[in-house]
């Protein structure tokens, strides 16, 4: 037992590391907060410019959307990282790994709003073209506001799993809270950072989790 | 730009081809534990669901139904953490606790136990959508509490859970990418020793193109049967 403690939940190592860790803790939750924030608003864009119903862009989202729901996050991000130079593009790890979030999380964020806005019944549309409202304008006082409601749940879920991708900045070596903990593991050679790392995403995305299933049980 | 540059680097035919074997070999290695978690994560996930259902009946005493406790922390924690976190604790932990297991298997082990808990919730989701009336009705014909989930409930909860089921199947298959993090050795891992060995980046997207070619299918599946059984 005493074993079991001094590998899993050393005080002594929480301590020290707690310094390392704070720093991925930080990284993380910038992250989190900043690729949500481009991924829906991409996401939100796309599932309207696909509301205009123009054909030749509807396929173009159609194969963007697909292709990024089929390609696994974790090679998308060394895409991301290995190509981006070539490019002459020379962009921080963070800024980096904001994009393939984006990238990604655009694509499920579309669909998501897609299916709110097509939930719509259509005699919206035709009252608002009736009533003589612009495209824009339908959408952003008729369709959206109630597509909102229909969109929270699934939004929710998928920002958990956004929040949850997070951690594949690591593999890029980008200083996260997963990275930061394995550095520290690494450092002490004891797993204890590691099991810290884990608890402070469950206090972190459990509300999340909670709220998820509470959305998805009151929609049902 | 440097077109020419640009083709020689990640394009480059001819070292996908020198590639190819390996990332064949990876892709198998992909396919081998995506098969296992799957087959293992949704019977698991079944049992679990069934399992907690029939516990937190009202008739059961009180220290029955705080089984479920335990039950719904894993489920939540499994639903909450990262996979590749929960890989990473796994694979370093597990040592610690004497328990020897493979690279591979502590993937499989990781995979299965992430898809069991999001499967028993969808599962569970689907058995308590069948109304109450059907459990009655099989009660009065006599049909014990396993028959009812076996025979009547069970085959209805599949029909709702199917959409949620595929997309959440789907999100594990891609997620086994993550075991190449801990060194077995699958596709995405055979890419990147490729880059290594090269200095160029096209074993990564010939890999790419493979997981695209190998999910895209997938994808169109699981939105068709969305579409379906919303008709």
């Amino acid at each position: 037992m005493n074993e079991f403690i001094h590998n899993f939940f050393n005080a002594e190592i929480m301590a020290k590391s707690w310094k390392i860790i704070g720093i991925g803790l930080s990284n993380t939750v910038q992250l989190a907060a900043v690729s949500l924030v481009t991924a829906a608003i991409l996401g939100l864009f796309l599932a309207v410019v696909r509301g205009l119903k123009i054909r030749a862009i509807n396929l173009l989202i159609v194969i963007y959307v697909d292709f990024f729901r089929a390609l696994p996050t974790i090679v998308l991000f060394m895409v991301v990282y290995y190509m981006l130079p070539f490019f002459g593009i020379s962009l921080p790890l963070f800024w980096a790994a904001v994009m393939a979030l984006t990238i990604n999380g655009a694509a499920y964020f579309e669909e998501i709003f897609r299916a709110g806005i097509e939930a719509i019944d259509r005699g919206q549309w035709e009252a608002a073209h009736a009533l003589g409202l612009t495209f824009p304008m339908t959408m952003r006082y008729v369709i959206l506001p109630q597509a909102i409601r229909i969109v929270i749940p699934p939004a929710t879920s998928n920002s958990l799993e956004l929040v949850k991708t997070t951690v594949l900045a690591s593999v890029i070596s980008m200083p996260d809270l997963l990275y930061k903990a394995q550095q520290a593991a690494g450092l002490w050679y004891n797993p204890t950072p590691l099991i810290l790392a884990a608890l402070i995403f469950l206090v972190m995305l459990w509300p999340l989790v909670r709220l998820t299933s509470y959305l998805e049980r009151r929609m049902a | 730009m440097d077109l020419r540059g640009l083709v020689d680097s990640f394009f480059n035919v001819r070292i996908m081809l020198d590639y190819l074997p390996a990332l064949a070999r990876g892709l198998l290695v992909t396919v081998e534990i995506a098969a296992l978690s799957l087959g293992m994560g949704l019977s698991l996930g079944l049992v679990l669901a069934v399992v907690r259902v029939a516990i937190k009946r009202k008739s059961n005493p009180r220290l029955v139904r705080w089984l479920n406790i335990p039950l719904s922390l894993y489920v939540d924690s499994m639903r909450a953490l990262p996979p590749l976190v929960t890989l990473v604790v796994v694979y370093f932990a597990l040592p610690y606790l004497g328990v020897f297991i493979s690279r591979f298997w502590s993937a499989v082990l990781v995979f299965v136990l992430v898809l069991a808990a999001f499967a028993s919730e969808i599962f569970r989701a689907g058995i308590e959508s069948v109304g109450f009336g059907q459990t009655e009705a099989s009660r009065a014909l006599g049909l014990s509490y396993l028959q009812t989930m076996r025979y009547v409930l069970v085959p209805q909860a599949f029909r709702v859970a199917l959409p949620p089921l595929t997309s959440r199947m789907i999100s594990i298959t891609k997620d086994v990418s993550l075991a190449s993090v801990i060194g077995v050795s699958d596709l995405l891992k055979e890419a990147k020793l490729g880059i290594a060995n090269t200095y160029n980046t096209s074993p990564l997207i010939a890999a790419a193109i493979l997981f695209t070619l190998l999910f895209l299918p997938l994808v169109r599946l699981s939105m068709y049967v969305e579409r379906r059984l919303q008709q």
